[in-house]
């Protein structure tokens, strides 16, 4: 089964913004809000590294626990998505997010805060699929029209890769072989656990 | 005497009256720790055709030939196999 996984190449990443601009412009997210956003570490100093930054979909989602109306939930491909029209927008899911990936509009009157906005893996959310409906409260549903995530296709270096956990692994394994350095996962950990036993071998045919 | 059109007014205006109070509950029946949010449909379950920008092939219901269709389109971010 796929599980959907996003995985940042902090060597590639050039701070381009171009995923930030692929997910603005594919899902029409408003002003104010950033579904996806580039941090840099050190920046301006030489050695400097940039991550791209969004929900992880994680595995044990600690939004989808805080949530006091669970409006949250995971689908078959892992991706943790949440219906809008029950959000009541108290915010807790942005304060138990490893990775601020809650975001609340605030274009009503006092900037009163609205119903959360996230990344939503490019999958819509709970309305029929590529329906006006669902694009207006959740964006785009590529996985409906069988492509991956904006941000991860638009990327110019690869360093964003979004898709099947084990298909995204493989291809960093590689890169990670080939060029002999740089093999440091950011976030996976806190996304998606730690091994109990990393020395391990994980059973053939088995999907993480 | 009451004629009977009063009466079908009078009728009329007690069960329109009458009508508030049977109205069901709008809000969730709420149960702590369960989505009862609307259900979503799962990707293969749409027809491949169901939108125009559909570029990849697979069987309407069928998850593997999906997931294989998503898996061939996760190699266009591998360039080591583009460029070899």
């Amino acid at each position: 089964m796929a599980r959907m996984k996003f995985l940042c190449d902090t060597e590639r990443c050039i701070e381009c913004n171009g995923c930030v601009t692929a997910c603005k412009q594919e899902n029409e997210v408003p002003w104010g809000v950033n579904r996806r956003r580039v941090v840099t570490i050190n920046d301006g100093v030489p050695g400097e590294k940039s991550i791209s930054v969004a929900c992880m979909h994680c595995s044990d989602a600690p939004c989808m626990a805080v949530c006091p109306v669970d409006c949250f939930y995971r689908t078959e491909e892992g991706v943790v998505l949440h219906d809008k029209d029950m959000c009541i927008g108290c915010g807790y899911c942005f304060y138990a997010c490893p990775f601020g990936a809650p975001q609340f509009p605030q274009a009503g009157a006092f900037g009163m805060r609205g119903k959360m906005d996230k990344c939503t893996f490019c999958a819509g959310g709970p309305e029929k699929d590529n329906s006006k409906e669902e694009f207006a409260k959740y964006g785009s549903n590529r996985l409906a029209q069988g492509k991956l995530p904006a941000c991860a296709e638009m990327c110019s270096t690869k360093a964003l890769l979004g898709g099947d956990g084990d298909v995204i692994a493989d291809i960093f394994r590689n890169r990670a072989l080939k060029r002999g350095k740089g093999s440091e996962v950011w976030g996976w950990g806190t996304a998606y656990g730690k091994p109990d036993n990393p020395q391990q071998q994980a059973p053939k045919g088995a999907k993480s | 005497m009451i004629s009977a059109r009063k009466l079908v007014v009078a009728a009329l205006v007690v069960s329109a009256g009458l009508a508030g109070c049977g109205e069901k509950e709008q809000v969730i029946v709420y149960q702590q720790g369960k989505y009862q949010g609307k259900p979503d449909t799962r990707p293969w379950e749409n027809e491949p055709g169901a939108s125009i920008y559909t570029t990849s092939k697979w069987n309407k219901g069928d998850k593997t030939s999906w997931e294989a269709a998503l898996k061939s389109r996760n190699q266009n971010q591998n360039e080591y196999t583009r460029t070899e």
